[in-house]
């Protein structure tokens, strides 16, 4: 059975300016211990995505559809719910740990308090365990840094310790939201060695949501790419670097220059990333997609199965984007 | 060799930080954010300026453009020297070098116009331009960039991010500079945004014969816009090449770790890819290492390299290092 | 994070298309919001009545009515029939005229005060936060020594010296209201320093006092306005006090706090009118300051959206 079934999720914000439709109907599904990436520029919606299935939307946001995890329905649960599946399921790690972490409180601290909170373990339990786990994301020297504050740390150290703060409780899934962003490519790398240690030694299911293409092919089995709020395809991601069944993939992996192989220039994707008080009716990516035709703007294209396990949603035939 | 459009010669920019817990009077600490920095650069190439957060390339640029005060060495345009100027010469200068910057927003006056902001540039130095004729000046290199002249009394809060750099760029081409500083130009934009950008400099850099350098974190976008590569790590320059032999045929122990951590979009290459994962972090600038500022993580670093701070070097091929251990380690295969 | 930017239009307009400034949007935002907008109307009204009341007043402010003297509290009550609108003053004044009078005194001082404030303060604290350093320090020592000083003695000790007069109160006052926006203003303007279109100015070529007029005073007007907005009640408190103390306008010129001194010493003799009137209008405009200040600083500063 899988791990979390996501079916025709909507997610949209009412703002003085507007609707802005976040998510349109997303489904997807994730096995238990599988990796998947979710590729996605600004306002594709990666990120709300993400704050849904933890149900941590803004006032201001409805979610409509089904999340279900473990089998069971988890969109719009009661608060008192939620915060039993956040805290002992489904962990989640930010572009800024500092935004996470306490800056008043001591690490260790933070640490133990969810496991004494959450599992009710004794204080002395807490720490040892802490310990261990902060060992285990490779912190040297893990007792010490218990006593330490978060601003003691440098940005790849926080990174490594919301890390450990997330396996705390053993989560059956763990999101990762753009965990590389604000680091150093050096760093980058270390992070990412991290992101599949977790995944082997501890069996964690993993989401990486993030805009690197670069970072997606060294680090996760499947790939779902988003646009406006829409799944443009999904597979494996050996499939999708190799044979991209979608333009705007096809575009994405053009675009990005490669250190390996020297390009004269590269292929760009003609205009802006989509506003999402204003879509199109039909594929959100219409109005930037060079196999655009008549259908695309007006109505969505069907989700078409293909390959081995693998999805798109284009009106365009396979053999013209490839 | 021509004489070169743009020299540095052991360029150094220090930063006073006041002391913490100190009297007001009390002498400031000082950060070396770049330390002896020597570049070339000829009329009409890129050089592209990589390195860390920290690394000191942003001072470097900022030192070159005349933003922040240059603490030691020299800044020579066409063989003369510009530290020296006075200020109004070199406001004058300002024309010659424009810089476009990493947030494109927060890079354009809000209360201003597009059009009020590409011109600026040319009110400044062309004061006796007709309005008529700036006017004319401003549609056609907005028009240039790839933005429709007739969005010139639109202000900045109106366009996407990639819109804003394009105003960026117009602004510093309208007075048609022979450089161009270009700082993280397309880091904070789009992944399908940036590869507009990339391309529409390079356009730009044909047409109007300009010279860029291109600084950035990302390797692979220098690599491909620039002709050389510089790398800088901690304030110092390390290694210079050509973009090319720079990443084909690494020397210095930082590029080779820096080269071997970028990630590449391709899922066999990642798999063939060696990663020595690089220990720790950049130290403090405060307080940088004695001798070679590499050496806490270097690979193959010694006893002796905390002693003496390594010279830069030629290797042949137009190709500098600054390490003496540079050829013991086989280059990491590609 | 979902800060909607309106893609600017890809049409092909042969015109040039009008921007909406971030002017107009605040003037849109601020339009919204109804308390804002009820303060602004508000003191509107005060402002017509302080403009208009002398030429519809039956009455002039310094004649006194003979007729009600030695009477005051039954024949100087608020009453249509004698004209006395608003009733008299101990000493038979019309209240209506006097207030209308004081009303004048008092949004004068506070709007001399406030623009005072803005062009010197504005100016001052931008100057010293874009040059920094030793420019910077002296200026902003100087400013703190300003400060130190209670003001409020200083203010008394001129208008004893120097005799009581307007003059006199706008100096007193202007010297000591533009030290808090020159602290504010600094500040705001260490903030734009960091941007990189001041860093754009610099690198072009750009002349410093070009720089403070073109791009650093703009963008702290926000800030400068919303604070004058608050600075206009708190100069107009502080001219009461100074009249309170009897200290302020000279008679037969009055104002708010001269008024509300006038009724409280008369409160226990049956004349609550005397007080209520001036102190009506006083707190309706105080509050009318404080809801348009603070629908400005909703309005220009839209973080929060």
């Amino acid at each position: 059975m899988a791990l979390l079934d996501v079916t025709d999720l909507t997610v949209s914000f009412d703002t003085p300016d507007g609707t802005v439709k976040a998510v349109n109907g997303m489904t997807l599904s994730l096995d238990p211990g599988e990796s998947l990436a979710i590729v996605g520029e600004s306002g594709s919606g990666k990120t709300q995505l993400a704050f849904s299935i933890l149900g941590l939307l803004a006032k201001n946001g409805t979610a409509g559809g089904s999340i279900r995890f473990d089998g069971q329905e988890i969109l719009n649960l009661p608060e008192a719910k939620l915060n039993h599946i956040r805290a002992n399921e489904i962990a989640m790690i930010f572009q800024d740990p500092m935004t996470s972490l306490n800056p008043y409180l001591r690490v260790g601290d933070q640490m133990a308090e969810v496991l004494m909170l959450h599992k009710g373990a004794s204080k002395r339990d807490a720490f040892a365990e802490s310990a261990r786990m902060l060992d285990a994301v490779r912190i040297p020297d893990a007792r010490a840094r218990l006593r330490m504050y978060p601003h003691e740390f440098s940005g790849g150290m926080r990174q490594r310790i919301m890390a450990a703060m997330a396996l705390l409780c053993r989560p059956k899934l763990l999101i990762a939201d753009e965990p590389t962003t604000a680091l150093d490519v050096t760093v980058q790398n270390q992070i990412m060695e991290l992101m599949a240690d977790i995944q082997r030694d501890f069996g964690t299911a993993l989401i990486l949501i993030t805009h690197d293409l670069a970072i997606v092919a060294g680090s996760c089995v499947k790939t779902l790419v988003m646009y406006g709020g829409r799944v443009m395809e999904v597979g494996a991601t050996d499939d999708v670097f190799a044979d991209p069944s979608h333009p705007y993939t096809r575009g994405l992996l053009n675009a990005v220059p490669r250190l390996d192989v020297p390009q004269d220039k590269l292929e760009t994707i003609p205009g802006d990333p989509p506003d999402l008080t204003a879509l199109p009716a039909g594929c959100p990516f219409s109005p930037r997609c060079p196999a655009s035709h008549a259908p695309c703007a007006a109505t969505m294209p069907v989700q078409e199965a293909f390959g081995a396990g693998r999805l798109r949603a284009c009106h365009a035939a396979r053999e013209a984007v490839a | 060799m021509s004489a070169p459009l743009l020299e540095t010669r052991d360029l150094s920019v220090t930063f006073k930080v006041a002391q913490q817990g100190g009297w007001p009077w009390s002498p400031p600490r000082e950060l070396h954010a770049v330390k002896q920095a020597s570049l070339r650069l000829e009329p009409g190439r890129t050089l592209g300026l990589v390195g860390e957060s920290g690394s000191g390339k942003s001072s470097l640029a900022r030192a070159i453009v005349g933003t922040v005060p240059v603490s030691d060495g020299q800044v020579l345009w066409r063989g003369t020297d510009v530290i020296g100027m006075n200020a109004a010469r070199q406001r004058a200068h300002g024309r010659h070098v424009q810089m476009v910057f990493q947030d494109p927003l927060d890079a354009l006056n809000p209360r201003m116009t597009v059009g009020q902001i590409v011109a600026e540039p040319l009110r400044t130095h062309f004061p006796d331009l007709s309005r008529e004729q700036i006017r004319r000046k401003v549609g056609a290199m907005m028009e240039r960039v790839g933005l429709l002249p007739a969005l010139i009394n639109r202000y900045p809060h109106e366009f996407s991010g990639g819109q804003c750099q394009r105003i960026g760029i117009a602004r510093a081409l309208i007075t048609e500079p022979e450089l161009v500083v270009c700082d993280e130009p397309v880091s904070a934009l789009d992944v399908s945004v940036q590869a507009q950008v990339v391309n529409l400099l390079q356009e730009l850099q044909r047409e109007m014969g300009l010279a860029l350098l291109f600084i950035a974190h990302d390797l692979s976008v220098v690599r491909h816009i620039s002709h050389r590569i510089a790398v800088m790590y901690l304030g110092r320059i390390v290694e210079t090449a050509a973009a090319q032999e720079l990443i084909t045929n690494p020397r210095h122990p930082y590029t080779k770790a820096l080269i071997a951590s970028v990630p590449i979009p391709s899922p066999e290459a990642e798999r063939a890819r060696h990663r020595p994962v690089l220990e720790g972090e950049l130290p403090s600038p405060m307080a940088p290492p004695s001798g070679c500022v590499f050496r806490t993580r270097c690979p193959i670093a010694r006893a002796s390299c905390a002693e003496a701070i390594p010279p830069v070097t030629h290797i042949g091929n137009d190709h500098h290092v600054a390490c003496p251990y540079h050829s013991e380690t086989a280059p990491p295969a590609q | 994070m979902f800060a909607t930017k309106s893609v600017a239009d890809d049409l092909a307009g042969a015109a040039p298309i009008k921007g909406r400034s971030l002017w107009a949007d605040a003037r849109a935002r601020f339009f919204r919001n109804r308390a804002a907008v009820a303060g602004l109307i508000v003191l509107m009204l005060v402002t017509a009545f302080a403009l208009i009341g002398p030429f519809i007043a039956p009455w002039n402010n310094e004649d006194i009515d003979w007729n009600v003297l030695g009477n005051i509290i039954e024949a100087g009550r608020p009453s249509l029939e004698s004209g006395h609108w608003f009733g008299t003053d101990p000493v038979g004044r019309d209240l209506f005229a006097r207030t209308v009078q004081g009303t004048q005194i008092s949004l004068l001082v506070g709007i001399v005060g406030a623009l005072i404030s803005v062009v010197v303060g504005t100016l001052y604290g931008a100057i010293a936060g874009y040059f920094g350093g030793r420019i910077d320090n002296v200026m902003m020592r100087i400013v703190d020594v300003l400060m130190s000083i209670p003001y409020m003695f200083v203010l008394i000790l001129l208008l004893v010296v120097f005799g009581r007069s307007l003059l006199m109160l706008f100096i007193g006052i202007g010297l000591i209201s533009w030290l808090d926006m020159a602290r504010i203003a600094r500040g705001q303007t260490l903030t734009l320093k960091g941007k990189a279109y001041i860093e754009a100015a610099i690198a072009t070529g750009v002349r410093p006092f070009t720089i403070i007029l073109r791009h650093i005073i703009p963008n702290l007007l926000g800030v400068v306005i919303v604070y004058a907005t608050l600075l206009v009640p708190s100069m107009i408190i502080y001219e009461s006090f100074i009249s309170f103390l009897g200290l302020g306008v000279q008679e037969p010129l009055t104002s708010w706090g001269a008024l509300i001194n006038d009724g409280a010493s008369e409160m226990n003799n049956g004349t609550l009118w005397m007080l209520t009137w001036p102190l009506f209008f006083f707190v309706i405009t105080l509050f009318g300051f404080f809801f348009v200040g603070d629908g400005l600083r909703d309005a220009l500063d839209p973080k929060d959206r």
